[in-house]
C-alpha cells in the first residue's frame, strides 16, 4: 500500500506493507542509512528518530502509524540549532569508537536538550539509558551532552 | 589459532624482523606517489611482482597528503592512528592529511587484521620508516632544486627550508621532483627524535567523525549494490545441524519473496569450528529485508541434529564438579613439589571459580553483501580480517581466492567476532548470491547474531594454595576444567603455563581436564586473559586476606619473588613479563586512587587487580558501594575506576587511547554484572539484549585513565585494560561485604536471587 511520509521536511511516498517498521523504510526504501539496526525490539536505541520532536524507536514503529507525523532523522538533525550543537560537541569530545550507536545517541541527546537545556546528571542518565553503546563511550557521551548544554567548554 | 597457547618469539623481534619495501613514482595528476608493502611474516617477499605494491602515500602539488589506512577499522581508531605515525615522520601538518581506506590485499599491505591489539605494535616501526623515507626524498629533491647540500635543509609542516639563504619550498612544489629521487634504504633513514613529535602523542580526532555524527553510510550494513536483493538465513539452533525438511513452498508464496534456498552446508559432521565450513540452513531472499524476515516467521524446518544436542550449561557444571574431584587429565606446568609444600604449609586456602560463555554482541549485527558474476565474487563485509572472509568463501563455493575481491567496510564493533575464527557470513552471502543470481545483502537478525557466535568459552578453576607462617605464597595448584576433546582444547579454551603467579611461586601445579563441546568458541577482546584475570586475581586477593595482609603490600612483595628469568611469560606468550613494569603501574594506581589513604563512604571499599596481556601492563582500583548483605547487580554500584597502563613510551593518539581504555573497563563491568550465554539442548538460550544485557549509561562510572610512559615500543590498547576490571570489582565487593564472587556473573550469584 502507498504511504506518504513527511521525513526531514520532505514528502516521500512509499509502497510498502503498513506493518513495515519505519526503520526499514528509511534504510532500504528511502536509502537513509543513518538510523541503525541494533536489536529490532526497542531495546538499544540505535534506530532512534524523532517523531514530532520526541525520540522514538523506529524499529518498532509500523509505518502506517506515522503518516501524519513530522519525522526527523540523523541526516537532518544538524539543521536544528540543538542538533547542530550536539553534533559539534560529539566531534569536539571525539566520542565515537566504532560509531555505530552514535546516530541514535545524538538523536536521543538532541531530544533531551531540546526539552531540558540544562539537564542534571540524573536526568542525563535517565534519558540516555535506552541507548546502548557496545563500545561503552558513556564517559564521553556525558561530557558531550554537558558541552552541548554549554556547561563545559 | 589459539591465541593464548601461542608462545612464540617476543614482540620486539617480530616487529623489527618484518621487512618493508618501498617504491616511488610520479602520481597521476602530479606529485609524489610512495607505494610500499610489508613482507608477509612468513614468506620472503622480496621478489613479489611489482603489482603487489599498493598506493599508500600521495603528496599532491597542492601539498595535500593522502594516506591509505591499511587496517580494518572496528572502532579501535586505527584508521586515524596509523596515518598519524606516517604523517609525523613525513613532517606534515595533520590538517593537510586525508585518509582513504585501502583495498584488501595481503600481498600489498602485509597482514591486514584487527585483533590481539597488534596493529600498532606491528606497524609502529615500519610506518615511521616509510614516513621518514618520504621526507628524505623530498629533502633531496629540494637540495637539488636549491643547489645546496641536503644536510643544510630542515623540514617542518610540509615545508623544506634552507635557513642560511632564507629560501624554502613546500612539499607540494617539489613532490613531482621527489618522485625520481632514488628510494633510500629504510634501515638507515633518519627517524625523528621522539621529543620533537608533533602528531604522535597529540589527541587527534577520528577521521570518520564527521561522517559518523551525520549518519553517513559507512558500515557494512549500509552497503548498497545496484540490483541488490536482501536475505535472511536460518541455521540449525544446534551447531552443525542440517536441514531435513522445510516448508519451502509456503514461504516462497509470501510477499516479496524471490527465492527460498536450502543450503546443504559444507561442515563436516562433528565440526566445532565456525570457520571450518558453511553451516546448513534455509535462506530467504526478498525484495526487502523486512519482507525476508517476515516470511521467515512462517518458516518451519526439521533439523538433522548432531549429538551435541545433549549438551547443556547445567550438565557442564555438574561434570566439571565431578572432574574437579579427580586428577587432571593433563599437566600444563609443574614446578617444585606442591604436595610436599602443602603438607608443610602453615595455612591452606581452597576455592573454586567459574565463568560463563560470553557473546560478542557487536553493535552492528553480522552481515555481508556478495555479488557472484562470471565465476568471480565480490564481497563487502565489516570484518576484522578480510583475508579470512575471502578464505572461507573460497572454500565454501570452490572459487579461487584470486577471483574474490574483498571490500573492507567500517565495522560497528569487532571484539574478536569478526576475526580469523569468524567471517562465515561472507561464505553465506556468497552462496546465497550465487544461488539467487543477483547481488545479495545478508543481514543477520540480532537473534541470529547472539545465538550463533564464537563464544568466549566458559571455564572452571579449582585452586589450592599454601601459605607459610609469614603469609608468603609457597605453593599453588589449579585444576582447570575446560572444553575440548582428545587432549586438545577447544578454540580459545586453553590456559598457558605462564599465567601469573607462575614463576613467582616455588611449587606450582597447573593441570587441566576437558569436556567435549559442540558449540563454537573463539576469541573475545583480551582472549584468555578476560577470564583468567578474574580467577587468578580474585584468588590472589583471597590469599592476601588469608595472610592477614593488605592486598597492595601482598602483591608488591609477590612481584619481587621471580624465580627465574624465563624466556616466555605473560598469559599470551607474546612478550616476557617484566615484574618491575607491573610494580610501577600498581604503585601508581594505588597512589591515584588513594589506596589506604582515604576515608570512604559507608558500605564502600576499594578493590585492586592487575594483569599483563597483549604486552600491556595494566592495574585497576575499583571503588564499589554495596547496599545490602548479598551483592546483586541492583545493589552493587561501581563509583569509579582508576586505571594505570604501561603500554610503552608513546601513546600514538591519546584521545583514542583514553576512549579505548574507558571502553574496555566498562565492557568488563557489563560482563561481571549480568552477561552469560547459557547452553540448553545443545543450543544457545539467550537471543537479544533483554537476556544478554549490555552495559547502559546508568551503570557506567567515571573511568580515570593514566598512562605510565616507559621506554618501550608502544603496544596495543584495545584489550589489556579489560581483564583487571572484573577482579578489581569482585575484590572490592569482598572488601565491603565479606562475600566472595566466585561464579560469574553477579546476576546469577546466589545472593541475586534472594
Ligand atoms: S534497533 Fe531499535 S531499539 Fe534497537
Ligand atoms: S561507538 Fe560503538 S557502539 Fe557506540
Amino acid at each position: 500500500m502507498a504511504y506518504t511520509l513527511n521525513i526531514n521536511g520532505v514528502r516521500h511516498t512509499v509502497d510498502v506493507d503498513g506493518e513495515t517498521p519505519l526503520l526499514w523504510v528509511l534504510r532500504d526504501t528511502l536509502d537513509l542509512k543513518g538510523a541503525k539496526y541494533g536489536c529490532g525490539g526497542g531495546m538499544c536505541g540505535a534506530c532512534t528518530v524523532h517523531i514530532n520532536g520526541s525520540p522514538a524507536r523506529s524499529c518498532v514503529l509500523p509505518v502506517a502509524g506515522v503518516v501524519t507525523a513530522a519525522i526527523t532523522t540523523i541526516e537532518a538533525i544538524g539543521d536544528t540549532p540543538v542538533g547542530k550543537k550536539v553534533q559539534e560537541a560529539w566531534l569536539a569530545v571525539d566520542v565515537a569508537q566504532c560509531g555505530y550507536c552514535q546516530p541514535g545517541q545524538i538523536m536521543a541527546a538532541t531530544a533531551l536538550l531540546t526539552s531540558k537545556p540544562k539537564p542534571t546528571d540524573a536526568e542525563i542518565e535517565a534519558h540516555m539509558n535506552g541507548n546502548i553503546c557496545r563500545c561503552a563511550t558513556y564517559n564521553r557521551i556525558r561530557t558531550a551532552i554537558k558541552m552541548a548544554a554549554g556547561e563545559i567548554a | 589459532m589459539n591465541q593464548i597457547m601461542n608462545h612464540q618469539s617476543p614482540m620486539t623481534s617480530r616487529v623489527t624482523s618484518r621487512r618493508v619495501f618501498l617504491k616511488a613514482s610520479a602520481a597521476a595528476g602530479g606529485g609524489l606517489l610512495l607505494n610500499f608493502k610489508l613482507a608477509p611474516l612468513s614468506a620472503a617477499a622480496a621478489n613479489t611482482p611489482e603489482t603487489a605494491y599498493g598506493a599508500f602515500i600521495r603528496v599532491a602539488p597542492d601539498g595535500i597528503v593522502t594516506i591509505a589506512a591499511k587496517n580494518p577499522e572496528i572502532g579501535q581508531g586505527i584508521k586515524t592512528s596509523l596515518p598519524m605515525i606516517i604523517a609525523e615522520e613525513l613532517d606534515v601538518d595533520w590538517k593537510n592529511v586525508r585518509v582513504e581506506t585501502a583495498s584488501v590485499s595481503e600481498e600489498k599491505f602485509g597482514l591486514q587484521s584487527a585483533g590481539g591489539s597488534t596493529s600498532i605494535p606491528r606497524n609502529w616501526d615500519n610506518m615511521r620508516r616509510v614516513g621518514a623515507a618520504g621526507r628524505q626524498m623530498l629533502v633531496e629533491a629540494a637540495a637539488k632544486t636549491l643547489r645546496v647540500p641536503a644536510s643544510e635543509l630542515t623540514t617542518a609542516s610540509g615545508v623544506v627550508t634552507h635557513a642560511a639563504s632564507g629560501r624554502s619550498l613546500t612539499y607540494g612544489e617539489i613532490a613531482s621532483k621527489a618522485a625520481v629521487v632514488p628510494v633510500p634504504d629504510l634501515k638507515t633513514v633518519v627517524l625523528k627524535d621522539p621529543k620533537t613529535f608533533k602528531i604522535i602523542g597529540t589527541a587527534t580526532k577520528d577521521v570518520d567523525g564527521p561522517a559518523i555524527v551525520t549518519g553517513k553510510p559507512l558500515y557494512g550494513i549500509d552497503v548498497s549494490v545496484p540490483g541488490m536483493l536482501y536475505a535472511t538465513y536460518e541455521k540449525s539452533p544446534v551447531f552443525a545441524g542440517t536441514v531435513a525438511r522445510a516448508n519451502v513452498d509456503e514461504v516462497k508464496a509470501m510477499p516479496g519473496v524471490r527465492h527460498v534456498i536450502v543450503v546443504p552446508g559444507t561442515l563436516a559432521p562433528g565440526a566445532t569450528r565456525l570457520n571450518s565450513g558453511l553451516s546448513g540452513g534455509v535462506a530467504i531472499v526478498a525484495d526487502s529485508w523486512w519482507q525476508a524476515v517476515t516470511a521467515r516467521r512462517k518458516l518451519r524446518i526439521e533439523w538433522n541434529t548432531p549429538a551435541s544436542v545433549s549438551q547443556s550449561s547445567e550438565g557442564f557444571a555438574a561434570r566439571a564438579a565431578e572432574l574437579a574431584k579427580q586428577k587432571p587429565e593433563m599437566s600444563i606446568r609443574r614446578d617444585g613439589d606442591v604436595d610436599a609444600a602443602f603438607k608443610g604449609a602453615a595455612k591452606i586456602v581452597e576455592a573454586s571459580y567459574s565463568y560463563p560463555f560470553l557473546a560478542h554482541a557487536c553493535m552492528e549485527p553480522q552481515n555481508a553483501t556478495a555479488h557472484f558474476k562470471d565465476g568471480k565474487l565480490e564481497i563487502w563485509s565489516p570484518t576484522q580480517n578480510p583475508g579470512a572472509g575471502r578464505g572461507i568463501a573460497a572454500k565454501a563455493l570452490g572459487v579461487a581466492e584470486k577471483d574474490i575481491t574483498m571490500h573492507m567496510v567500517r565495522a560497528g564493533g569487532g571484539f574478536g567476532r569478526r576475526g580469523a575464527n569468524g567471517n562465515e557470513m561472507c561464505a553465506e552471502a556468497a552462496w546465497i548470491a550465487r544461488e539467487a543470481g543477483a547481488p545479495v545483502k545478508l543481514v543477520w537478525t540480532r537473534e541470529d547474531d547472539i545465538r550463533r557466535d564464537t563464544y568466549r568459552p566458559g571455564g572452571f578453576h579449582n585452586f589450592k594454595a599454601g601459605l607459610d607462617a609469614q603469609g608468603k605464597l609457597i605453593a599453588l595448584s589449579d585444576h582447570f576444567v575446560s572444553y575440548g576433546s582428545n587432549g586438545n582444547f577447544a578454540n580459545n579454551a586453553a590456559m598457558g603455563g605462564n599465567i601469573f603467579p607462575a614463576e613467582f611461586v616455588p611449587n606450582l601445579d597447573f593441570g587441566a581436564s576437558l569436556m567435549p563441546l559442540g558449540t563454537p568458541t573463539g576469541s573475545l577482546r583480551a582472549p584468555g586473559s578476560n577470564a583468567l584475570a578474574f580467577v587468578f586475581q580474585s584468588f590472589l586477593d583471597e590469599l592476601a586476606h588469608a595472610s592477614g595482609r593488605d592486598p597492595l603490600e601482598f602483591h608488591l612483595d609477590l612481584l619481587k619473588e621471580r624465580r627465574a628469568k624465563a624466556a616466555g611469560g605473560g598469559d599470551d606468550g607474546r612478550a616476557a613479563f617484566n615484574p618491575e613494569r607491573m610494580t610501577g603501574v600498581l604503585k601508581l594506581v594505588a597512589e591515584k586512587a588513594g589506596w589506604g589513604k582515604r576515608t570512604l563512604p559507608a558500605n564502600t571499599a576499594l578493590g585492586l587487580a592487575y594483569y599483563f596481556s597483549h604486552s600491556g601492563y595494566v592495574a585497576h582500583v575499583a571503588e564499589v558501594m554495596v547496599n545490602g548483605p548479598n551483592p546483586t547487580p541492583r545493589n552493587v554500584k561501581v563509583n569509579k575506576i582508576w586505571v594505570v597502563a604501561d603500554v610503552g613510551g608513546h601513546i600514538v593518539n591519546p584521545s583514542g587511547a583514553e576512549n579505548q581504555v574507558q571502553g574496555a573497563v566498562l565492557d568488563g563491568i557489563g560482563q561481571i554484572m549480568g552477561q552469560a550465554i547459557t547452553i540448553a539442548r545443545g543450543a544457545t538460550v539467550e537471543s537479544n539484549f533483554d537476556a544478554f544485557p549490555l552495559l547502559r549509561i546508568n551503570q557506567a562510572p567515571p573511568v580515570e585513565v593514566h598512562f605510565l610512559r616507559t621506554g618501550n615500543n608502544p603496544t596495543g590498547l584495545g584489550e589489556p585494560a579489560l581483564p583487571p576490571t572484573l577482579p578489581a570489582i569482585a575484590n572490592a565487593i569482598f572488601a565491603v561485604t565479606g562475600k566472595r564472587l566466585r561464579d560469574l556473573p553477579l546476576s546469577k550469584s546466589p545472593g541475586a536471587s534472594v
